[in-house]
């Protein structure tokens, strides 16, 4: 009887967002005379920080200060449609969305400015600092605020704009079976760690070691919460997670947080991240989104590393002791001394 | 019945009026009206609700009101000093410690009691304290760096 140490790898593809019939969402930009910028969606944030992200993107793409766009989601009633927040979908598709809706805004916003400052809209350019100015004569120049009065009381203007990124449905091909169910992918590998123990079935996980591509990180330390938090949650797929944990019955199957059974905080690891951005050709200024993708390869990684620890391979989910040790009893002895600690 | 409820919440003297069984929980948020004390699963296991009493991390979704009668109770309302963020507000943001947000009252209610004992506290010392304290999205990771960061530098300070 010993604990046993294993390691595993997986890779992942992922597809960004889904397409079962078209996949749009829509964003709304509107500035109040004040020259502060709403943005309207339907989309939520759950906490996975889409909220930073559309206005870091819509903030950029007006070229005005991030303290002056506000972001209102999840109104599906009143807001602008939406699929939702799912997918891995919320960066790249209402991303794109916002960031038309903004383009569309800045439009109008650099025409009434052009009107106020009677000069062609082509000459002028923002700072990003509440100001715009004529190319090269930065002394003339009128806040984004004085444009959003003399646009609302003078002008008669919306300073507005509409957005909408639709991913056509593609067709699956009878004769092949072909289709493109996405723009684009992110991509993950994952090396993990374990240790099992033979004699209890436990196995505890030592360390992670992974690289993902992402596209653009429009928010890095927003990427890296998702990476942290989304492998926790792999590992807790792999090895904790069931409705039904002990027996076949959903009727014996978790009713609370006691029984319901996720890693702790004593059951985490190191977790060494790599990024690498390959902006995507279709993405709000390159991104993909992380999403679910930092989740999935741990799954495969930690089944690898059990069956490189004790030579077992299962293929039930999570892997709990009970597998582990029924495992090794079909098998009908145990590990080979060497790989033993 | 109605039980008489005295309570020094947040250096503050708070009396109320409560149901006889009332839990704290609800005291606290529909009697005393301190919203910043959060409910999750109202059976004494998420630790959402975690409040200090007499200085001791208690869960108060299932600690009766009547027991606190005369204690001292902190909450998520009392920590930051004047206009400055506790040091473990200002660590949990500078380490991304939410992203719902659920937990983040109970971790840090349960991160101040362990600090005001132990004000140098090794990393297991931090999982031992926040073992109780369910998070479902960060996985801990970036929680248990804050509660260890806002240490060092409550440290550095003092020193």
């Amino acid at each position: 009887m010993a604990r046993h140490r294993g390691r595993g790898v997986a890779t992942i593809n992922y597809p960004i967002g889904m397409n079962l019939g078209g996949d749009p969402s829509q964003a709304l930009v509107h500035s109040n005379p004040t020259g502060k910028f709403t943005v309207s969606l339907s989309s939520i944030d759950l906490g996975q920080g889409m909220k930073s992200v559309t206005r870091q993107i819509c903030a950029e793409t007006l070229g005005v200060p991030i303290e002056d766009v506000y972001v209102d989601t999840a109104d599906s009633d009143t807001g602008p449609h939406c699929m939702g927040s799912f997918a891995s979908r919320g960066t790249h598709r209402v991303g794109n969305a916002v960031m038309a809706a903004a383009r569309e805004a800045r439009g109008v916003m650099m025409e009434a400015a052009a009107e106020e400052l009677e000069v062609d809209p082509g000459d002028l350019e923002t700072d990003g600092r509440g100001s715009i100015h004529v190319k090269g004569a930065p002394h003339r120049a009128i806040s984004v605020r004085d444009v959003a009065i003399a646009a609302q009381f003078r002008q008669g203007k919306t300073i507005s704009g509409r957005g909408i990124f639709l991913v056509p449905l593609s067709e699956v091909d009878p004769e092949t079976g072909e289709m493109s169910p996405a723009t684009c992918y992110a991509h993950a590998c994952q090396i993990v760690d374990v240790e099992v123990d033979d004699e209890t079935g436990d196995v505890t996980v030592l360390k992670m070691t992974s690289a993902y591509e992402l596209g653009r990180a429009i928010n890095p330390k927003l990427v890296e919460q998702q990476l942290v938090g989304g492998s926790w949650m792999g590992m807790s797929h792999a090895l904790y997670e069931t409705p039904e944990p002990y027996y076949p019955d959903a009727r014996e199957g978790p009713r609370d947080f006691n029984e319901y059974l996720m890693p702790g905080p004593g059951d985490i690891c190191p977790h060494d991240i790599i990024v690498l951005e390959r902006p995507a050709a279709d993405g709000p200024f390159g991104a993909k989104g992380p999403g679910e993708m930092c989740a999935n390869p741990s799954l495969p990684a930690i089944a690898n590393a059990i069956f490189n620890a004790v030579g077992v391979r299962i293929d039930e989910l999570p892997i709990t002791p009970e597998r582990v040790l029924r495992a090794l009893r079909a098998r009908g002895r145990s590990v080979a001394p060497s790989r033993a600690r | 019945m109605k039980t008489p409820i005295q309570l020094r919440l947040n250096g503050e003297d708070v009396a109320t009026f409560a149901d006889g069984g009332a839990n704290l929980l609800d005291v606290l948020r529909y009697s005393v009206g301190d919203l910043t004390v959060k409910g999750g699963c109202w059976q004494g296991t998420c630790g959402t609700c975690t409040v200090l009493v007499d200085g001791a991390p208690r869960l108060a979704c299932v600690t009766l009101a009547e027991s606190c009668s005369g204690n001292s109770v902190e909450t998520v309302a009392g920590l930051r000093r004047g206009a400055d963020l506790h040091p473990l507000q200002t660590a949990f943001m500078e380490h991304f410690a939410a992203q719902c947000g659920y937990c983040t009252p109970g971790m840090l209610m349960a991160a101040k009691a362990l600090l005001d004992r132990n004000p140098n506290p090794t990393r297991e010392d931090v999982v031992d304290a926040i073992c109780g304290n369910i998070c479902r999205c960060t996985g801990y990771e970036p929680i248990i760096a804050a509660i260890l960061d806002a240490a060092r530098k409550d440290a550095r300070r003092s020193a």
